[in-house]
């Protein structure tokens, strides 16, 4: 590896190459002190070069027995983490069936859609059923909605709100054997209180929030999700270098998929459409171009299908792509097939 | 807050200053490129740029609200919830109240159908006092086409308020309230809008009504992605008016018809065997909202009037909170009155659709039943 590609500022980058150090090795064979005097840097600069320069060869020399890289798992391992991964679910069963049980914590997802197609109902849903407390098979966790529309409207969100704890205490009802005969604690106001709710009015205030966020989820550790509605509205209309906005926005995704890993929570986020000319026609696509398109780890699409709305995994590793259905109800998402009358809990 | 001066952040003098030098003024200039590039051009270490973005991206975050305190506050500030009631009492109770406060109505459709009558009479209730369901305060309605009739709206009120146009002075103050602006062009709008915000909360300024956008925009030379550009900035404008004092902003926009090229389909839909849709539908008199996708995506409600075999139809296209109904109406000299109240729900994206079959007729409304 070069040197020049080190993380360092430009002006001590320049030093150090024209000093001779143009490669990891030579910087690692050599001590702080004649780094310093040699590239006409101090003492501490010279520190932090090796230290840099040692973390980027990893530590093959040393440490043979155990993993080859510093940091990698097996895959055997991984496959027992995954599965036992906790899902958000989004109370429409043919929907979390397509999703793999909902939707996945440590990851990022995308669901796009043309307007009035229910992203809104879904980011709202997922805030809501994040609460679900672990008894019922939920997560008991908290939400962050980050706004940058304005269409989140919280009588919405009080009707969904109540409609779940409806079906908690119809559940706990049906189910009642197996439960002290106690009454679900929760109320539909108490869930409004646990959803933390950020309204972004430029895409300055969008990249602000979401470095901050690792601050505030520090603080308040029992955020399992976080929504973002949309993604794309300010970059849309407001960032005119599109090359900047490219990369701008991969360094955000790159900041959510760190955020995701870091705390364990779901991160989704809600895109747009646009009309794209491809094949001789045009053609609907999510917005924010193709470099966008590889962003983010799960991409879901809502659509009509005749008279339904139908979600589509359009991108994921490891599900199949399919369609399901699902329909907006006015107690929130639901199975369009009339046939399962009670909300699948566990 | 993205132009939160870096200066005042209170970060370390030496930072400070470098931002300063390379003319880095506010949180905007700094976080407008990746982390890395900030870094090339400020010629810092790597940990010490993190930290300085870090300290001004935690000043220019907004604040943090849970949903429970949004709630309370506009149950205590906001009059009548936040709503501005249509006295059509279906619409009002499908929309939880009325027209909501802090976003974007839209109503679209074919010319004649009664959207400027609709405007007049929001404008009209927006001007009562609050013991007659009004917002009690000053309506700016922006007239493009001069569709505005000041006798039509007293008209209006002396059908439909009878007790309190009756009332001496009454009409004259209600009148007063409403000011009407006709801009000349989209630049003579702009100036016009930016200085409403200014005066919006002193002046008691309840309803925005623009009627029409689309008017303001097809006057304009500019094609394609200069038009998107210049709408854009406008949505955004418009939407952070709306919420920042809190009004109701009524746009109306017009209709255009569909071209051949038109696809509602993504690229995969094409390869999906189960339940293809027939693509070659009947195109005649198929419309469309006109200013585009963007537009379809800022508006939050949507309320599309059209006309089906002579009937008129309002519709709740898009709206977050209500089920997608639609209402047949006609249009009297109190104005715009709903057949019924209860409404029929239309499942599918055929609530999007604009039809204006039948139609001819009903352009004159003055004492016309259906």
């Amino acid at each position: 590896m070069e040197a020049w590609r080190l993380a360092l500022s430009s002006s001590i980058r320049g030093k150090l190459i024209s000093a001779g150090y143009t490669s990891l090795s030579s910087i690692s064979s050599v001590s702080s002190s004649d780094l310093a005097r040699d590239a006409n840097i101090t003492e501490d600069e010279a520190f932090e070069i090796l230290k840099l320069a040692n973390q980027s060869s990893g530590s093959n020399s040393c440490n043979g027995n155990r993993s080859l890289i510093n940091g990698a798992k097996n895959a055997w391992d991984m496959l027992h983490e995954e599965e036992s991964l906790p899902r958000i679910t989004t109370s429409c069963s043919d929907l979390d069936n397509i999703l793999g049980g909902g939707i996945s914590c440590r990851d990022v997802t995308e669901i796009g859609g043309v307007p009035g197609i229910g992203k809104t109902q879904i980011g709202i849903q997922l805030s809501v059923n994040v609460q679900i407390p672990r008894e019922f098979g939920g997560l008991g966790g908290k939400a962050i909605y980050i706004d940058t529309e304005g269409s989140f409207m919280v009588e919405r969100a009080l009707q969904i709100a109540e409609a779940c704890v409806e079906d908690m205490e119809e559940y706990t009802g049906y189910m009642h054997k197996h439960f002290k005969a106690n009454q679900v604690q929760m109320k539909p106001k108490d869930i409004l209180e646990n959803i933390f709710y950020f309204r972004v009015c430029s895409y300055t205030e969008q990249i602000a929030l979401v470095n901050h966020l690792d601050k505030f989820i520090s603080e308040n550790k029992d955020v399992k999700v976080v929504i973002v509605d949309s993604i794309t509205f300010h970059f849309r209309q407001d960032f005119d270098d599109l090359v900047q906005r490219t990369r701008v926005l991969s360094e955000m995704a790159l900041k959510f998929m760190k955020l995701a890993k870091k705390f364990s929570l779901a991160v989704v986020l809600l895109n747009q459409v646009t009309t794209k000319y491809t094949e001789g026609s045009f053609q609907l696509a999510l917005a924010l171009g193709d470099s966008w398109s590889h962003s983010c780890t799960n991409r879901v699409i809502l659509y009509w299908n005749g008279d339904e709305r139908y979600a589509y995994i359009d991108k994921s590793p490891s599900l199949p792509s399919a369609s399901a259905s699902y329909t907006v109800t006015s107690r929130g998402l639901r199975n369009s097939s009339s046939s399962s009358k009670r909300v699948k809990m566990m | 807050m993205a132009n939160k001066l870096i200066g005042e952040m209170g970060l370390h003098t030496k930072i400070s200053n470098i931002f300063a030098a390379r003319n880095i003024i506010t949180a905007k200039d700094a976080l407008s490129m990746p982390e890395f590039e900030l870094m090339e051009l400020i010629d810092v270490g790597m940990k010490e740029t993190k930290s300085a973005v870090a300290l001004i991206s935690e000043a220019t975050s907004p604040p943090c609200q849970s949903a429970r305190s949004l709630l309370e506050r506009k149950v205590e500030n906001e009059h009548l919830s936040g709503h501005l009631p249509t006295h059509l009492k279906g619409l009002d109770e499908t929309l939880c109240g009325g027209i909501p406060c802090g976003v974007l109505t839209e109503l679209v459709g074919p010319p004649g159908i009664g959207k400027s009558q609709f405007c007049m009479k929001l404008a009209l209730s927006a001007s009562f006092p609050a013991a007659y369901g009004g917002l009690d305060g000053r309506v700016v309605y922006i007239d493009v086409e001069s569709k505005f009739s000041s006798r039509r709206v007293i008209e209006m009120g002396l059908e439909s308020f009878p007790e309190v146009f009756h009332l001496k002075g009454m009409a004259q103050e209600m009148a007063g309230r409403i000011l009407v602006l006709r801009p000349t062009s989209l630049a003579n709008f702009t100036e016009s809008i930016q200085e409403l915000k200014d005066s919006i909360l002193q002046n008691q300024v309840k309803l925005l009504v623009i009627d029409s956008m689309t008017a303001l925009l097809s006057g304009e030379n500019k094609q394609g992605a200069q038009r998107q550009h210049q709408l854009g900035w406008h949505i955004s404008f418009l939407k952070s008016l709306a919420e920042f004092s809190r009004i109701p902003i009524v746009v109306t926009n017009q209709v255009r018809s569909q071209n051949r090229d038109e696809t509602s389909q993504y690229s995969f839909q094409a390869t999906l065997k189960d339940g293809l849709q027939e693509h070659t539908k009947t195109y005649d008199s198929h419309l469309v909202a006109a200013l585009g996708i963007n537009w379809a995506h800022a508006v939050t409600i949507r309320l599309v009037l059209e006309a089906k075999s002579g009937q008129r139809i309002i519709k709740v296209a898009k709206s977050p909170m209500s089920p997608p109904l639609a209402f047949p109406f006609h249009i009297t000299s109190a104005g715009i009155s709903l057949l019924s109240d209860k409404g029929t729900e239309l499942k599918g994206p055929g609530i999007n659709t604009i039809h204006a079959r039948g139609h001819s007729d009903m352009i004159n409304f003055h004492g016309e039943c259906s």
